[in-house]
């Protein structure tokens, strides 16, 4: 039982990641059809700007672990991440509006590339920072790493304390700000009727801009628990794992928030489960993206409006 | 108030609309008529800005705004009310509405617009919390109307707001559209509904393929043997 719980909390704080990053996903869905697949270098970015940010602070604090650079790191990695992302949209997406939907996703791939050989080949170039061609220790702050704790029989990671606890603050943070803000009534307006929506004096250019920013955000928290969760973080970590939360968005379905954040959680437990739990050679840690991805073909096959049901077509 | 100049609008190499002219006075209600196609449409949604012109100017209250895109016209005080009412079906009525003054800063006249759009229309104030998709096709029309009133405009465009409509809610409409103006609110419609809106109509143009081939005050238009026969219906 206790392993159980053990595994239901890794697969948890798992999903919490892919939730965090599979919401930039679909919010940009949601408002222009696009698929961002550079999202997940976004996240990777996002690490890094908080790294950077920690090794900056260093130069005055000697290197401290102490838990308020935690909030320093995040909003570090945040400008980073954000801006990388309003950036992306404007030179490489934004020419391409209305371009057919292949020139986008192509240039998706080659931002990609650039965003990941930037990382490796200038982030040791900065004095003072390390060469990145290689996993980057990432720091140890204090109270998120070190020894698990234990909660009732279970070990928990520290670092799935962050995960999860960021999860619900950046959810809630999200409902109000879509339900309770103009400018998220805007974005669902936005997402629903672009035209109509230009006509009601929203700026549609300026409402794709904060779906970006918005998404980067969060990828950018995302980062910053990754490198809290597994300790290290490298240029090619925003692949598998933006793979990983493109697939929640869609389990989820796409372009609904809630559903990113369900389909993450999902994805999450599955993989742990599976990774436990599966007999012989297809348990264990080699065969958990074959069983994530299986989840993503069924769901696509049986229900690809996603799980809890993306967009529907209701207009009248 | 509004002055359309030589206005040629085209999708792709297709002209939908060829070079018409005409004006809105202040405090009119103007009928842009015709049947499908005819470009009606076409001219509304590039006086609001979503289409650009190819050539020809329109002026609004003095200032040319046919290179103005669609968010910034309604600030200044033009607002659309599009075909087939496009109210966002996930939204409740009142975030519909709030979304009609999402470009005015005054909180106070917003909220007194809400209410005045409420008075207007009673089911909207009961409904307020439902999302407006689930609406019938009058109520929606309601909800469309209300919605452009909320930016408080000084020209109105609605494009065919009895679309679909029962004769009791097209009544309806009308007399709402008579308040507007008797409210000072100057009104550029567009109609299959002639009769309906030759009645209502200070002036009036009839449009066919992107030209204006007919125009006068309504009760002209509606004693024309050329308008009874082709959108009367009369013979």
């Amino acid at each position: 039982m206790t392993f159980f719980l053990d595994q239901l909390l890794n697969g948890i704080s798992l999903g919490a990641l892919y939730a965090l990053i599979a919401v930039g996903y679909t919010v940009v869905y949601g408002i222009v059809q696009l698929i961002n697949f550079a999202h997940g270098e976004v996240f990777m970015i996002g690490a890094f700007g908080a790294l950077s940010t920690w090794i900056v602070l260093g130069t005055v604090t000697g290197g401290s672990t102490a838990w308020w650079n935690l909030p320093l790191m995040l909003v570090g990695g945040m400008v980073v991440a954000v801006l990388t992302a309003v950036l992306m949209e404007r030179f490489a997406y934004r020419p391409l509006r209305n371009a057919p939907r292949l020139a986008p996703l192509i240039t998706a791939i080659g931002i990609s590339i650039f965003l990941q050989e930037f990382v490796r080949l200038f982030f040791g170039e900065i004095p003072g920072f390390p060469d990145a061609k290689a996993a980057i220790p990432f720091p140890q702050i204090d109270f998120f790493t070190g020894d698990p704790v234990n909660v009732g029989g279970v070990l928990v990671h520290r670092g799935n304390f962050f995960v999860i606890g960021a999860l619900i603050v950046c959810w809630a943070f999200l409902w109000w700000f879509v339900n309770r803000t103009a400018t998220g009534r805007a974005m669902q307006a936005v997402s629903q009727d672009p035209d109509t929506s230009r006509l009601m004096g929203i700026d549609v250019d300026r409402i794709i801009v904060v779906a970006f920013a918005v998404g980067a955000a969060l990828a950018a928290v995302a980062g910053v628990a990754h490198g809290l969760r597994y300790g290290n973080i490298d240029f090619r970590m925003g692949f598998l794992a933006g793979l990983k939360a493109f697939t929640a968005a869609v389990l989820g379905g796409i372009g609904n928030i809630n559903g990113a954040v369900v389909g993450g959680l999902t994805l999450g437990v599955v993989e742990a489960m599976a990774t436990a739990f599966m007999p012989g050679q297809f348990g264990g840690p080699s065969w958990k993206d074959v069983w994530a991805f299986v989840l993503l073909i069924l769901i696509l096959v049986f229900r690809p409006q996603g799980l809890v049901g993306a967009k529907v077509v209701d207009r009248a | 108030m509004l002055e359309v100049k030589d206005l040629v609008v085209a999708y792709g190499k297709v002209k939908a609309v060829k070079g018409i002219s005409f004006t809105v006075e202040q405090g009119q209600v103007v009928s842009l008529l015709g049947t499908n196609g005819a470009g009606k449409t076409t001219t509304l949604r590039t006086i609001s800005g979503l289409l650009r012109p190819e050539s020809g100017e329109i002026w609004f209250e003095g200032e040319r705004i046919d290179r103005v895109p669609a968010h910034k016209v309604v600030m200044r005080g033009l607002a659309h009310s599009p075909e087939g009412r496009r109210i966002f079906p996930r939204l409740t009525v009142e975030d519909n509405l709030l979304l009609g003054a999402f470009a005015r800063k005054d909180a106070a006249g917003v909220a007194t617009d809400l209410e005045r759009v409420y008075d207007l229309f009673e089911i909207l104030r009961e409904r307020r919390t439902q999302p407006a998709g689930t609406f019938s096709g009058g109520e929606q029309q309601m909800l469309a109307i209300g919605r452009a009133m909320m930016s408080r405009p000084r020209l109105l465009m609605l494009d065919e707001p009895s679309m679909g409509l029962s004769p009791l809610m097209m009544q309806r409409i009308m007399s709402t559209i008579r308040a507007l103006q008797s409210e000072g609110v100057t009104i550029l419609l567009v109609e299959q509904n002639a009769a309906a809106a030759l009645k209502l109509s200070d002036r009036a143009y009839v449009l066919e393929v992107g030209q204006i081939t007919l125009d006068g005050t309504g009760e002209q238009l509606l004693g024309d043997d050329r308008v009874r026969r082709a959108y009367l219906g009369e013979d």
